[in-house]
C-alpha cells in the first residue's frame, strides 16, 4: 500500500482530499483475448466523492466498472479498494461495494420481495424480509411488491435494481449507465440517492451518455477514450461540450 | 484540471507491463532442438532394428508379437502425454500464464495421436491372439475410455476457440480426467475378472528373456523421444498461433 | 453469522432461488421423468429379456436410464443463470463459489432424486425384479451422487459453447464408467447376491469423494475469471 501513497497520483487528486484515497487504479490493463479494452489507466478517487466516468461507446468504461466489481481481472495492473487488493481480496471488497450493471441483474421468475429477500440472504442481512420491505418502499414499488419482474416495465425492473445495489449500504457503488430508459420518477428517485449518498460521505462512480446531467450530478469527471483516461478532474471545471470536444478530437470522429 | 498528455502515455510500450509471455526463442534453443531430433532417430532406428532382429521369436505367438515393441511404448507414450496435460493444466490454472495453456494443449493433441495408433495396434495385435479384432481387455478398455476423454478435450477446445474460459474449462476436464484413468483402470479390472478372457500377453515380462526386456526398453526410449521433439514441435505451433493472433488484432485496431 | 453458517445460509438461498424458477417455469424435470420410464421400456424390447437373463440386463437398463435423463436435465440448473445477465449478480456478492456449487448440486440431487423415486418403483414392477429394498438406497444415493457431482462441473463447463446439449454427454459418460460400472453390479448384487464380489460400493463412495472435491475446488475456474 506504501506504493500507493508515494505514487505520483496522489498529486492529482482535487485539493478536498485529505485522507487516503478509496481506489486507487494504477496502471490498469485489460486484454480480451486479443482486444485490449483497457490501456495504462491510472486515477485515485477519494472518499465521498461522486465520479461521473465518462466516454463514448466502446471506450472501455463498462469493462473498468467491471474490473471494480471484481467481476474482471486486470491483465496488468493493480487497482485497490480501501486499502484492499482487487486479485486477492476479492471476497472482501464484494462485501463494500454495490453493482448495478448493463442488465438488472434480478431473477425474472421471482417477485420483487422474493428478489430482494434472496439477496439480503446472500449479504448475510439479517431481517431479510424487514429489510426487503423497507426497500420496496423506498423505490415504490409497493405496489408491484407481489408481482414476478418479468411483469415489470424497464423502469421498474431499474429501480428494483438499484435496491438491490445499495441494500447492504455499500462504501462504494458502482453504476453502469444507470439512466438508460428510466421513467421521470425513476428518474427522480436516482437523483435523490446520488445526492443522499453524497451527504453521508459515501463513493458512487456511475456511467452516463447524459453529459450535462452527469456532470451536474458529480463533484469529479474521469474520461476515458479508447481505453485510455484523457481527463481526470472536479466537475466544476469541466463543461459537457468540452467533454465533447475531447470525444472528437481522440477518435477523430463527431459524437 | 488535468488532462493527460496523450503522447507521453502512447510512447511507453503497450505490452511491456502485460503479463503476457514474450516470445523469444524456443523451450530449448536451435541447437537443443536439433540435438533432441538426432537422438530420436538414431534410437528410434535402434529400436526398430532390434525389434526385427535381436529380439527372439517368441514361442508361441510367432513373429506377431514383435507388434509388442510398437504397442507398449505407444500406448505408454499416450498416458505420459496425458499426464503432461495434467500438470500443465493445473499450473495454468494456478498461474494463468497461458504458456502453460499451449504446452497443456500440444501434450493432448499428440496424446490423441498416440492413443489412437495404440488401440490400433492393440486391436491388430489382438486379432490373432484373441481372434476377434476387440476384446474387452482390462488396459485396451482403459486405453478406449482414454481416447474418448481426449477427444472430448479437443472437442471441448474447438467449440470454445481461443478464449481464456475455454482454455479455464479445458484445463479443469484435463485434471478430472486424468483422476479418472486409474479408477476407471481399476473398476474395468474388477469387472473383468469376473469373466476373465482374452488379455494381451502382456504380462510376460518376469520370464522373458533379456533381450526382450532390453528392447523394450530401447523402444520404449525412442517414442519418448519421439513424443518430447513432437511435443516441441506442437508447442512451437500452438506459440505462433498465438502470436499471430495478436499481431492481427494489433493491427487492425491501430491500423 | 459464523462463515459456515453463512455458507449454508447461501447453498440453501441459491437452492431455494433455483427450485422456486424452476417450478414456475419449464418443467424438464416432468419430460426427464418419462424419457426415463420410457428408456426402460424400450430397453425391454431391445434386449428380448428373459427371466434368466434379467438379473444380468435389467440393472444396466436401470443405470442407462438414470445416466441419460440425468443428462438431459442437468444442463437446467446452469442455463438459469446463463441467460441474460449470466452469473454476475451471483458473483459479485460476498459468495463462497464452493457455495454456488453445492447449490447447483443440491438441486440436482433434488430434480434426478425426484426422478428415480417414481423410475425405481416402475422398473421393480415391469422389469419384476426385487430392487425396492432397503439394500439398494445407498446405492442410488451414491451413484447419483456421482453423476450429479461430475454432471454438475461439466454442465457449467458446457454451459457458454454452442453444442452444449450434446456436449455435455460426450464429456461426462467417459469420466462416468467407473460409476456406471459399480452401481450396476451393486445393483445386481442386491437384485441376485453372489459371493466373492469386489467391493463395488467402496469404489463408488472413493469415486464420490474423489470428484466431489475435485469439483467443488475447480468450479470457480470455470464460472468466473
Amino acid at each position: 500500500m506504501s506504493m500507493a501513497l508515494s505514487s505520483p497520483l496522489m498529486a492529482d487528486v482535487g485539493p478536498s482530499a485529505t485522507a487516503r484515497p478509496l481506489v486507487v487504479v494504477s496502471q490498469l490493463e485489460k486484454t480480451f483475448e486479443i482486444r485490449p479494452v483497457l490501456r495504462q489507466v491510472s486515477f485515485a478517487l477519494p472518499a465521498g466523492e461522486t465520479l461521473a466516468l465518462l466516454g463514448p461507446n466502446g471506450a472501455g468504461k463498462t469493462t473498468l466498472l467491471r474490473v471494480l466489481a471484481t467481476l474482471v481481472r486486470p491483465t496488468a495492473g493493480e487497482v485497490w479498494v480501501a486499502g484492499l487488493e482487487a486479485t486477492r481480496d476479492a471476497h472482501e471488497i464484494r462485501r463494500m461495494i454495490g453493482y448495478v450493471g448493463h442488465q438488472p441483474g434480478v431473477y425474472e421468475d421471482l417477485t420483487v420481495r422474493e428478489n430482494l429477500r434472496f439477496f439480503a440472504r446472500l449479504y448475510g442481512l439479517r431481517e431479510g424480509r424487514a429489510l426487503a420491505d423497507e426497500l420496496v418502499e423506498r423505490v415504490g414499488l409497493r405496489a408491484k411488491a407481489n408481482e414476478r419482474v418479468r411483469a415489470l416495465s424497464r423502469g421498474q425492473t431499474q429501480r428494483l435494481a438499484l435496491a438491490r445495489g445499495v441494500m447492504h449500504d455499500p462504501t462504494l457503488l458502482l453504476l453502469d449507465e444507470p439512466d438508460t430508459g428510466l421513467d421521470e420518477e425513476a428518474g427522480a428517485l436516482l437523483t435523490a440517492l446520488l445526492r443522499e449518498r453524497a451527504a453521508a460521505g459515501k463513493t458512487t462512480i456511475f456511467t452516463t451518455h447524459q453529459l450535462a446531467r452527469g456532470l451536474s450530478l458529480a463533484g469529479r469527471a474521469l474520461v476515458l477514450v479508447g481505453g485510455r483516461v484523457v481527463h481526470d478532474g472536479l466537475t466544476q471545471a469541466t463543461s459537457a461540450d468540452q467533454v465533447r470536444g475531447l470525444y472528437r478530437r481522440e477518435t477523430g470522429r463527431p459524437v | 484540471m488535468h488532462t493527460v498528455d496523450r503522447d507521453l502515455v502512447s510512447s511507453r510500450a503497450p505490452s511491456a507491463r502485460s503479463r503476457a509471455p514474450t516470445t523469444r526463442g524456443t523451450l530449448l534453443g536451435r541447437y537443443g532442438e536439433l540435438a533432441l531430433a538426432g537422438a530420436t532417430a538414431l534410437v528410434m532406428l535402434l529400436a526398430i532394428g532390434m525389434a526385427f532382429f535381436y529380439a527372439p521369436t517368441e514361442a508361441v505367438q510367432g513373429n506377431v508379437q514383435r507388434i509388442e515393441y510398437i504397442h507398449v511404448p505407444i500406448a505408454w507414450t499416450a498416458f505420459l502425454a496425458f499426464f503432461i496435460v495434467f500438470v500443465a493444466s493445473a499450473l495454468y490454472l494456478w498461474r494463468k500464464d497461458e504458456r502453460w495453456d499451449w504446452l497443456a494443449r500440444s501434450g493432448a493433441e499428440i496424446g490423441t495421436i498416440f492413443t489412437t495408433l495404440a488401440l490400433i495396434t492393440g486391436s491388430l495385435w489382438g486379432r490373432p491372439v484373441w481372434g476377434a479384432w476387440w476384446a474387452w481387455d482390462a488396459r485396451m478398455t482403459t486405453t478406449l475410455i482414454l481416447w474418448f476423454i481426449y477427444v472430448g478435450y479437443l472437442l471441448l477446445r474447438s467449440y470454445t476457440g481461443h478464449s481464456a474460459a475455454g482454455a479455464r474449462a479445458a484445463a479443469v476436464l484435463g485434471i478430472v480426467g486424468f483422476v479418472d484413468v486409474p479408477i476407471d483402470y481399476l473398476s474395468v479390472t474388477w469387472w473383468r475378472t469376473l469373466h476373465p478372457a482374452l488379455q494381451l500377453p502382456l504380462g510376460q515380462q518376469a520370464q522373458a528373456p533379456a533381450s526382450v526386456v532390453v528392447t523394450l526398453m530401447v523402444a520404449l526410449a525412442a517414442f519418448t523421444l519421439l513424443f518430447g521433439y513432437l511435443l516441441l514441435l506442437v508447442y512451437r505451433l500452438q506459440r505462433l498461433q498465438s502470436e499471430a493472433l495478436r499481431l492481427r488484432a494489433r493491427a487492425e485496431l491501430d491500423g | 453469522m459464523s462463515s459456515t453458517r453463512l455458507f449454508w445460509e447461501q447453498t440453501l438461498a441459491i437452492l431455494w432461488k433455483d427450485v422456486r424458477c424452476e417450478l414456475r417455469t419449464r418443467q424438464i424435470w416432468l419430460a426427464m421423468g418419462m424419457f426415463a420410464l420410457l428408456t426402460l421400456v424400450v430397453f425391454n424390447f431391445a434386449f428380448d429379456l428373459r427371466v434368466d437373463n434379467q438379473t444380468a440386463v435389467a440393472p444396466g437398463a436401470l443405470w442407462i436410464a438414470f445416466v441419460f435423463a440425468s443428462t438431459l436435465g442437468l444442463g437446467r440448473t446452469m442455463a438459469a443463470e446463463q441467460e441474460q445477465g449470466a452469473m454476475d449478480r451471483l458473483l459479485l456478492c460476498p459468495v463462497d463459489r464452493k457455495a454456488i456449487f453445492a447449490a447447483k448440486l443440491l438441486g440436482n440431487l433434488v430434480f434426478i432424486g425426484a426422478v428415480e423415486v417414481v423410475a425405481v418403483p416402475v422398473f421393480a414392477a415391469i422389469y419384476n425384479v426385487p430392487v425396492v429394498t432397503f439394500a439398494a438406497l445407498p446405492i442410488l444415493a451414491l451413484g447419483t451422487l456421482g453423476i450429479a457431482s461430475l454432471g454438475t462441473l461439466f454442465a457449467a463447463i458446457t454451459a457458454n459453447t454452442r453444442a452444449r446439449e450434446v456436449l455435455l454427454p460426450i464429456l461426462v459418460f467417459p469420466l462416468l464408467v467407473p460409476v456406471v460400472i459399480g452401481a450396476v453390479k451393486a445393483t445386481q448384487g442386491v437384485i441376485d447376491p453372489a459371493g466373492g464380489e469386489p467391493p463395488w460400493l467402496g469404489l463408488i463412495a472413493a469415486f464420490d469423494v474423489i470428484f466431489l472435491s475435485i469439483a467443488a475446488v475447480t468450479f470457480r475456474y470455470v464460472i468466473e475469471e
